[in-house]
């Protein structure tokens, strides 16, 4: 029973956000069931649209993660760009030193070095949190200003290849190096990190005693105390977890995608990650399905632009739509007579 | 609300609805008419920026207008993988046979990789960075000697400054950018060699609030005349009118913002090369691979004159701009020193705008004050 309410909300809120947003197009003149398939073309038809949500859902699966990990916690780290930017330009920095080095040795280390340098980002905020009692929410997203200053500041400065001249990079990582697609689908590794990342700390989460008392610490800090749990080393364990997920994605642009650490980096896939975190209630399974719905939807995003002219704006209406009703839907939980168990639903008198 | 009212919005939604599907299913099959040239158009920000999108999208309107021809076009996609599902699918699902990726990050390694991969599609880059024997020939650049059009600028802010002090706001200090301050302050300083241009880097392309806080800024430290070069100028050209001074305009005109004090603004004309690309893929032509110009090839123009213009700044900047229709203007000709008084252009030595030395520009002239 439980199962089946933790579906139908949240799917009932999707749909209830697609009715408005059918209703939002149509005072702009469009039929909304074109637009409905539209979406579906865009998205979802086709192998190429499949490739193209799936690829665009890739990098934000391990920038969720960097929200969901500390939200178990109950913290709500909002600085997941931070951390990516960092492990991009880590990941840039140890690919070129380590350039004679086997590729696989050099690709180990630099997905260890960015997911490092995440994980300490995003800990430094949990470490404020729990010692200084610094907002987590205000200091992540204060910290990746930071982030953004320092990498620019090396990008266009000390690290910079002089033959970067308009687009200033770190030097290229040789070829051998980037990391290929995925088993020959025009989608890059990042999703195999992402889907690996995401069952891994499901069960970490929701089937292991770490994960019970990290849910603890989220649910009543105070009940954790007393209980005996180290809260702080679960605090911050779990923001270094979310951190490296970010730190990971940085990696990937970098490996996979960028060939060196630019400003392209700063592409906005931190602060993508915090919708589907929220949307995906905070579960890491749930992430999965949420990221290649928002993929979909950004991958139609362009069909919408190009068949209706619609403005790109269209799209994030349907995201703030569905944001907010997945949102408002919370309210539901433990409220539906048809989930609730009989004995419960009518109780004794 | 009232039963009556309900219904009667009912109805009229329904109506909407009707009409909304009848003109959707008919853009929709325009879109597809097999027998026209299906072009792309890609912007990194919003296509009404009153800036770098804008003066893109200027074109793509216009070519809109030539027979034969289909535009799709799709705005804010960023320099990631995104543009290279972008190009994807205007080619898979759309049928586009000429691509204009407009954003200077959109080349390496985006469109390189969408070149290889589709030889039959042509690609039209603005930027520079296209290099013969190293990219592939379906792939090109078009870019335009805006710099010219920042000398004008230059001419016409020296003229109306009586502080004798102008203010520049650039993104990042890379060669491009320094090549536009350059030319801004040597224009101002062949009218008035005590001008000085007070400059200020906000470190990226787009940050408006920073934008406006720079321009403030400026204003306090005195400075009446100020030009910039950001993605969208509109925040700055807006600070400048409504604290009363002058302002010249970068990339699109903005004298709408600012019908008082803007006086000219460098601006692209990217019809002339989206013309030229697509005329050659109708004609079936190869695709030129790199295609420059300046005032006298019409890449670039300058915005009409505002009211604050006088009589003999025009007279001096119509004077300039003549010697460059011809071709005779000269920049950057020596002596040029940089502002910590090393000379870079030798006495006599003349830097024309092919000159590749102009590319990898790193200093700042005298009378800029600033560090790169």
């Amino acid at each position: 029973m439980k199962a089946a309410e933790t579906l139908a909300i949240p799917v009932g809120a999707l749909l209830a956000a697609m009715a408005l947003f059918g209703l939002f197009v149509a005072v702009l003149g469009h039929n909304p069931l074109e637009v409905y398939a539209l979406i579906y073309r865009g998205a979802f038809a086709s192998a190429f649209s499949w490739q193209n949500t799936l690829a665009r859902a890739a990098p934000l699966v391990l920038t969720a993660l960097c929200v969901a990990l500390p939200a178990q916690a109950g913290l709500m780290v909002i600085g997941g760009e931070g951390a990516l930017v960092l492990g991009g330009l880590t990941a840039a920095l140890v690919g070129h030193s380590l350039a004679s080095a086997t590729p696989l040795a050099a690709q180990l280390a630099m997905a260890a070095a960015a997911m490092l340098a995440g994980a300490a980002w995003i800990a430094l905020a949990g470490a404020l949190r729990h010692w200084r009692g610094v907002n987590e929410t205000i200091s992540s997203l204060l910290l990746t200003y930071i982030a953004i200053a320092i990498f620019n500041h090396l990008v266009e400065g000390p690290l910079k290849d002089p033959a970067s001249l308009n687009k200033p990079s770190t030097t290229p990582l040789p070829e051998a190096l980037m990391i290929g697609k995925l088993f020959g689908l025009d989608v890059h590794w990042g999703l195999g990190f992402g889907v690996i990342a995401c069952l891994l700390l499901y069960v970490l989460v929701s089937h292991t005693t770490w994960g019970f008392a990290l849910r603890i610490v989220g649910g009543n800090v105070r009940a954790a105390r007393l209980a005996g749990l180290p809260v702080g080393a679960l605090v911050l364990l779990a923001c270094a977890i979310g951190g490296a997920a970010a730190g990971l994605a940085g990696m990937v642009e970098v490996a996979a995608v960028h060939g060196s650490a630019n400003a392209s980096l700063i592409a906005g896939y931190g602060y993508g990650g915090i919708l589907i975190a929220f949307i995906a209630r905070q579960n890491p399974l749930a992430i999965l399905p949420v990221s290649v719905l928002v993929g979909g939807l950004a991958a139609s995003g362009g069909m919408l632009q190009r068949r209706l002219d619609l403005p790109d704006a269209t799209v994030l209406v349907f995201q703030g739509l569905a944001f907010v009703s997945i949102l408002a839907s919370e309210a539901l939980y433990g409220r539906l007579r048809v989930f609730q168990p009989r004995a419960q639903a009518e109780p004794a008198a | 609300m009232t039963e009556g009212m309900g219904s009667m919005d009912r109805r009229q939604m329904l109506k909407a609805l009707g009409a909304a599907g009848v003109v959707g299913a008919l853009g929709a099959r325009r879109a597809w008419a097999a027998d026209k040239l299906v072009i792309g158009v890609i912007y990194v920000g919003p296509r009404d920026d009153y800036g770098y999108n804008q003066a893109q999208a200027q074109a793509a309107a216009a070519i809109k207008k030539m027979p034969g021809v289909t535009v799709v076009e799709q705005e804010k996609v960023p320099e990631t993988t995104d543009v290279q599902k972008t190009m994807g699918s205007m080619i898979e699902q759309d049928g586009a046979t000429l691509l204009f990726p407009t954003s200077f990050g959109y080349f390496d390694p985006h469109i390189l990789k969408m070149a290889e991969k589709y030889p039959k599609v042509r690609f039209a880059h603005c930027g520079g960075l296209w290099t013969e024997g190293k990219h592939p020939k379906n792939a090109g650049s078009y870019f335009g000697y805006i710099d010219e059009c920042q000398y004008l600028n230059g001419v016409v802010a020296g003229h109306a400054s009586k502080s004798k002090k102008l203010g520049f706001i650039a993104a990042k200090p890379i060669p491009q950018v320094l090549r536009n301050i350059n030319a801004f302050t040597l224009g101002a300083r062949a009218v008035d060699p005590k001008i000085t241009t007070t400059l200020i880097f906000t470190g990226d392309w787009s940050l408006p609030v920073k934008e406006a806080e720079a321009a403030n800024s400026l204003i306090d430290q005195g400075v009446d005349v100020v030009t910039c070069h950001v993605d969208s100028p509109k925040v700055i050209v807006e600070t400048a009118e409504r604290r009363g001074i002058y302002v010249c305009g970068y990339h699109a005109d903005q004298a709408t913002l600012a019908p008082k004090g803007y006086l000219t603004g460098a601006e692209w004309n990217w019809l002339t090369p989206y013309t030229m690309h697509v005329k050659d893929a109708q004609a079936g032509k190869p695709l030129v691979n790199f295609l420059r110009g300046g005032l006298k090839e019409g890449f670039v123009k300058p915005s009409a004159y505002g009211k604050a213009v006088g009589e003999g700044a025009r007279k001096k900047a119509d004077a300039v701009k003549a010697q460059m229709l011809k071709g005779d203007f000269v920049i950057f000709k020596g002596p040029i020193k940089d502002n910590t008084s090393k000379t870079v252009i030798d006495q006599g030595v003349a830097q024309k705008q092919t000159d590749v030395v102009l590319e990898q520009m790193g200093y700042l002239v005298e009378g800029v004050i600033g560090k790169v």
